[in-house]
């Protein structure tokens, strides 16, 4: 009787009131499971015993949690209470980085630059010729087909001896290629693989560029790696070809050479631009010839004031200015030489 | 720093050619030791032969400019020259142009040079030769283009341009950040 009686005191004594007082509220959110406590620490106790005094904080905030939870609305399933939690409020950072969107497609990065949007099609459609319903692919078409294609017409200009199916095949399945190359180089985009060059593939669809690299090519593949092929007046090395073109690194560098023989070798640069024989220079001609003729006209008007005739013969003795103008060739000395 | 593969040279030389005339020569062959033309990120620098080799010592990526920076290759690989090739072009200049003072300022805010701003020419310029701009009192302030031959200028309008800027020493200012 004794100990039914001391039994809730010694209970009570064991574990602490559910009852506890903050200055502040907690904040709460329930659907994380989550209590915040803002209170400030009571410096004093902490100092004194640190161990303790987080214990009874935690034992406080976590009872305060509880007691929340039991304001839920709760539920019995087969022996045990079960709380209802509301929608969590915190947002927890993702542990991932958000997946990349899948790079587009050539033909997607195209069609949406030019606003190309697809059509749906609808999956079966009347065939007026066979009287029935065909379905956009699959072997119910291909039957379709065949049983349309029974007999072909042979183009105006194209050679009756050819075989019209075997061409369709073959159409087809270059098609079918095609698209499993452009497929794979998509891939190989995404990626971010390096597809090895083809060189230059066909010369029907080849752009000028193609056509460029075909030739520097072509030009540095002779036994001597194009050492002594002519150059093409204008003509440019393509770029970008150097891992196909025998005997070319990605970096050419110019060997270092004594500054004796450099400056040598720009001197000869040098001549060569000097010496260029002047092609006819037509507005340096007009010009000169403009000029004369303004020396003229004004030493036709000078007479008059001037009458000394002695003058006059002197200027028309001097007026061919031969080798006193401007060269751009090197030489001294009249004319080229004549042999 | 690298150097000018044979074909940049001759770009080079051609464009130097159009000012200096055989006087390239002269930059090449010159008394006071080896000078010569580095390439670095397209850039051309004159520098003679001592500075270089202490240049050599730093990475080619740390260095900024050795030497006179002459001009720069375009992406289509012509060459184009900076004011800082002044000090080089104007003692060797085959042909010239002074322009009266109130033009000068106009020049220097990168302006092509009419022919009211004309103070003199040099003889038998060509047109389409490079010409170095001086003032009055004999300063170079840039250089461009002839616009016109020294004929023509007679009879051109007033207003008509004489010589078109291709630089001039007001980028020191304008232009900073682009000369090295």
């Amino acid at each position: 009787m004794d100990m039914i009686l001391t039994k809730p005191v010694v209970d009570g004594q064991k574990y602490k009131s559910i009852e506890v007082h903050k200055l502040i509220e907690l904040n709460y959110d329930l659907g994380t499971l989550l209590a915040e406590d803002t209170n400030e620490f009571d410096v004093h106790h902490l100092r004194k015993d640190k161990n303790d005094y987080l214990l009874q904080l935690s034992r406080d905030n976590t009872q305060l949690l509880i007691n929340q939870i039991w304001c839920l609305p709760t539920e019995r399933i087969e022996d045990a209470i079960v709380a209802k939690l509301p929608i969590q409020k915190t947002r927890l950072p993702r542990m991932k980085h958000i997946p990349k969107p899948r790079p587009l497609t050539k033909w997607e990065q195209f069609s949406k630059a030019k606003g190309i949007v697809k059509k749906k099609k609808a999956k079966l459609s009347w065939d007026e010729q066979l009287k029935k319903w065909v379905p956009l692919f699959g072997y119910k078409k291909t039957q379709a087909e065949r049983e349309k294609d029974w007999v072909l017409e042979v183009p105006a200009n194209a050679n009756p001896m050819e075989d019209q199916f075997e061409k369709n095949i073959q159409a087809k399945s270059e098609r079918v290629a095609k698209n499993e190359l452009q497929r794979l180089r998509n891939i190989a985009k995404s990626k971010n693989i390096k597809v090895p060059k083809v060189g230059v593939s066909n010369s029907e669809v080849s752009s000028a560029k193609d056509l460029q690299a075909a030739v520097t090519v072509a030009k540095a593949s002779t036994a001597s790696l194009g050492k002594f092929q002519k150059e093409l007046p204008k003509e440019k090395e393509a770029k970008g070809v150097s891992d196909i073109t025998p005997g070319a690194s990605r970096k050419r560098k110019m060997p270092p050479v004594l500054g004796d023989v450099e400056k040598r070798e720009n001197l000869a640069i040098v001549d060569t631009i000097l010496n260029k024989r002047p092609k006819l220079n037509i507005e340096k001609a007009v010009a000169r010839h403009i000029n004369n003729e303004q020396v003229e006209s004004s030493s036709m008007d000078r007479p008059k004031s001037v009458k000394k005739s002695g003058r006059k013969s002197k200027d028309n003795f001097k007026r061919p200015k031969g080798n006193s103008g401007q060269r751009t060739g090197g030489k001294s000395g009249g004319g080229r030489k004549r042999r | 720093m690298k150097r000018l593969s044979e074909e940049r040279t001759k770009i080079l030389f051609e464009k130097l050619a159009k000012f200096i005339g055989p006087n390239i020569k002269l930059l090449i062959e010159r008394p006071d030791g080896l000078y010569c033309f580095r390439e670095q990120k397209d850039r051309v620098y004159y520098v003679s032969e001592k500075i270089l080799k202490w240049a050599n010592n730093i990475p080619s990526d740390h260095l900024i400019s050795v030497g006179t920076c002459f001009g720069k290759f375009t992406k289509s690989n012509k060459f184009r020259l900076h004011v800082t090739a002044l000090n080089y072009l104007a003692p060797y200049a085959q042909s010239k142009i002074w322009l009266k003072p109130p033009a000068e300022q106009q020049f220097l805010y990168g302006n092509h040079v009419s022919k009211t701003g004309l103070g003199r020419i040099s003889e038998n310029t060509e047109k389409y030769q490079g010409v170095v701009v001086y003032s009055m009192s004999d300063l170079p302030l840039g250089f461009g283009a002839a616009a016109r031959s020294t004929a023509e200028c007679k009879h051109a309008e007033p207003l008509s341009t004489v010589c078109f800027h291709q630089a001039d020493i007001g980028e020191y200012i304008r232009s900073e950040e682009d000369l090295l």
